[in-house]
């Protein structure tokens, strides 16, 4: 209940209300950014009767972690001159690699405003900027990235009380202001500044080669390699579902299957698409890791056994991309320096729990054609390490196959090269990359016969090894053969929503983990069970003949 | 007293006419809404609390949030509904405009009736765009996602202004200043109206009435 008070001085009685509402006002304040930016809708009701508890007249929900956060962040103080108080949007991926997306800042500057009633004016004003934000929030890019947010990336949030600090948004960053509040001890005021330059690299171990489209890079310059690590030394509190807390890098690949298993139901309309039109177990699939049209990340759930998903891939984003192939690679980082590879039994028990980059599985490759270095590359990116049972070689270059039409090196595309089998199929939207700054086709390889493709495909891995070309675009995702989503629900949205089948029992990891060993050690066993029913097995044969 | 006159213009596809006006007039409305008013002993009142909604668009991308009443939201989807079919049955090239203005009544002596004195006008003028194909569609789609985001930062941006705003009425002046019909939210007293443009550039306007119910006409 807010009385109609009459006050025009500052009293003591009013000081204390002001720097109440100033501190609940930032307070709601990063509730309102954080929950915009949970991925989900927010509904909250409106209630006629006043229950006293809810400040600036709205109904905020208040997330106690977020509300611990903030107050540990402001550590009781209040935004002032050189104070501000910061709330940082960031993205990270599956990979471990992050960025920056927006900051928000609740700032204090001296300008006074004697005259204002605190009580009254001062309130409804906050609680009109309290209504700006909620609507800005959703006008912010980052909101459509945070509404797709749970398979391949989440967006984590971070308060600082201090010092705005933008250097972490990429070159020519945008800001809009929310609003303003004068008060009689200063003026308050909202703002946001936020990335519009989407492309980033993790340099990994790869060389830098200039972009192609003159994407600026600019991002984790100096990361190590294998580099995950946070970039501040805040803590990290994913912003996604309900506070789960992401735990330190080394685990970030079990966390994410876990995680983003159980985050909110996914509205990610565009997933990372991996999969490709022949659903091969997953295993398999994954091993193509290829730049998809929504989102490059990969995600690869199972690879044949191999983990290191540290080797995070350069992502580019690009919007309203055509392209007949919902997977493309566009992963030039992936390409370069890539340990040889090893001869090893298929089993990935061992890369199972090794995060960095680990032998990579010689017995996929023996069968490999000579562009096993893009498919080493790989499989050893693969994110969650699950080990796949071994492939029969046919099955393996078959799905070798569609990676082939992904092998097209990067500094092979352009802008103009759109090379892509089945061109009349593709959407003909070519004219959105003009118009989009991050826009970077990923190209597919020109190949007629898919098998042809893949024995040939020397040509592309072998000169995409030297592709370090960072850059990654983010594009829409465009099934291949299919026309525009008209339709509710059509190819894009099937692929979307099947493309992570669950791990088939007979691949899990536990079958998997078997080693030789214990096969062979198995098998004296089976062998007396076998001789016991020979009598069986003699009649049988003889109604057969 | 002058009336702030704000203007907004979009270009849509047909279908996006209403998600688009829809998104622009439940922004304002956010602004100019509070909670339901409770008044107690003399000159003090209380405000009840306003719940807020994400709304999705389906033919624009696009998400937008409005004050969580349903009536509310009823009251706007039948005038944009109304406004719609008025852009489509008019064989006009498209263009028409809406306009969304808070008033505040000043009574009269009988047997003169109330007076009505703007004191915000929006105006939302609409091109309405014929595509030839999906391809256009799918563009046009993110343009006016983009515009209306735009426009979202236009509405902000002059509701940050703090000008003049009615002030707050004593019980028996609410219903001056405020619609008090609605159960769960109270809006500043509005009005919507539209016109449609024809292709000889003549306007044929239609006004309509304020959609919630009101107690003197004018």
């Amino acid at each position: 209940m807010l009385p109609y008070a009459m006050d025009t001085d500052l009293s003591s009685q009013d000081r204390k209300d002001l720097d109440k509402f100033i501190k609940f006002f930032a307070l709601k304040t990063v509730q309102v950014i954080v929950q915009a930016r949970l991925g989900e809708k927010i509904c909250t009701r409106s209630s006629s009767s006043p229950t006293g508890s809810d400040w600036f007249n709205l109904a905020i929900k208040d997330i106690p972690e977020v509300t611990h956060e903030a107050k540990k962040a402001l550590a009781g103080q209040l935004p002032a001159v050189g104070r501000s108080m910061c709330v940082e949007i960031s993205l990270k991926t599956s990979e471990g690699d992050s960025m920056e997306l927006e900051i928000w800042c609740l700032e204090m500057n001296e300008k006074c405003d004697k005259e204002i009633k605190v009580s009254y004016t001062v309130y409804n004003r906050l609680s009109l900027l309290l209504k700006s934000l909620l609507a800005i929030t959703r006008v912010t890019p980052a909101y459509r990235l945070s509404r797709k947010q749970g398979h391949e990336y989440v967006i984590l949030y971070r308060i600082y009380f201090g010092e705005v600090q933008l250097s972490g948004l990429g070159e020519g960053f945008q800001t809009v202001r929310v609003g303003t509040v004068g008060t009689p001890v200063g003026t308050i005021t909202l703002s946001c500044a936020y990335r519009i330059n989407l492309a980033f690299m993790s340099t990994r171990q790869f060389e830098r080669t200039p972009p192609i489209m003159g994407i600026i890079i600019d991002h984790f310059v100096d990361r190590p390699y294998p580099s995950s690590s946070p970039m501040h030394p805040c803590n990290y509190r994913a912003g996604e579902d309900n506070g789960a807390v992401y735990p330190s890098v080394e685990d970030s690949q079990e966390v994410c299957t876990t995680s983003f298993s159980t985050s909110p139901p996914s509205q990610c309309v565009f997933t990372v698409t991996k999969t490709h039109f022949q659903t091969p177990p997953p295993v398999v699939t994954d091993t193509l890791k290829v730049p998809v049209m929504g989102l490059a990340f990969s995600h690869q759930p199972a690879a044949l056994g191999v983990g290191s998903a540290d080797m995070g891939y350069p992502v580019l984003f690009a919007g309203g991309l055509n392209a007949a192939h919902p997977h493309q690679l566009l992963g030039p980082g992936k390409e370069g320096g890539v340990p040889p590879v090893p001869s090893q039994p298929a089993h990935g028990t061992q890369a199972d729990q090794e995060r960095m980059c680990t032998p990579l599985d010689g017995v996929h490759y023996s069968a490999a054609t000579p562009s096993s270095s893009e498919d080493t590359e790989t499989v050893s990116n693969s994110s969650e390490g699950k080990s796949g049972s071994p492939h029969d070689l046919l099955e393996t270059i078959f799905i070798r196959k569609v990676g082939a039409f992904v092998n097209k090196p990067i500094n092979q595309v352009t802008m103009a090269n759109l090379d892509i089998p089945f061109a009349m199929f593709a959407p003909k939207n070519v004219e959105l990359e003009d118009n989009d700054p991050m826009v970077n086709p990923p190209d597919s390889p020109e190949t007629e016969s898919p098998l042809q493709g893949s024995l040939h495909s020397e040509g592309s891995s072998g000169s995409s090894t030297g592709n370090t070309h960072d850059d990654f675009v983010m594009i829409d995702f465009k099934p291949a053969f299919s026309k525009d989503d008209i339709l509710p629900m059509d190819l894009g949205t099937f692929y979307r929503e099947f493309q992570n089948p669950p791990q088939l029992s007979s691949l899990s990891i536990d079958i998997g983990a078997q080693s030789m060993a214990e096969d062979l050690d198995s098998l004296p066993e089976k062998l007396a069970v076998h001789e016991k029913n020979v009598k069986e097995f003699d009649a049988f044969v003889e109604t057969l003949q | 007293m002058n009336c702030r006159a704000e203007v907004l213009e979009v270009s849509v596809e047909g279908r996006q006419v209403e998600e688009a006006m829809l998104a622009v007039l439940h922004t304002v409305l956010l602004h100019r809404s509070t909670g339901k008013f409770h008044y107690k002993k003399e000159g003090t009142y209380s405000i009840g609390t306003v719940g807020t909604q994400d709304v999705d668009c389906d033919f624009i991308d696009f998400a937008y949030v409005r004050v969580s009443s349903e009536e509310l939201d009823r009251a706007l989807r039948k005038a944009v509904g109304e406004f719609k079919d008025a852009l489509r049955s008019s064989g006009s090239d498209g263009m028409g405009q809406i306009s969304l203005e808070f008033y505040q009544k000043k009574k009269s002596r009988w047997p003169f009736s109330d007076e009505c004195i703007p004191w915000e006008l929006w105006t939302i003028k609409v091109n309405v765009v014929n595509l030839a194909n999906e391809q256009e569609r799918q563009i046009c789609r993110e343009k006016v996602g983009e515009k209306l985001c735009e426009k979202i930062i236009n509405i902000v941006e002059v509701m940050n202004r703090h000008e003049y705003l009615p002030k707050m009425p004593t019980q028996s002046e609410v219903d001056n200043v405020f619609d008090t019909s609605l159960k769960d939210v109270q809006p500043y007293l509005y009005k919507i109206s539209y016109q449609i443009t024809d292709s000889l550039g003549t306007s044929v306007t239609t006004t309509m009435r304020r959609l919630i119910k009101d107690t003197l006409a004018l």
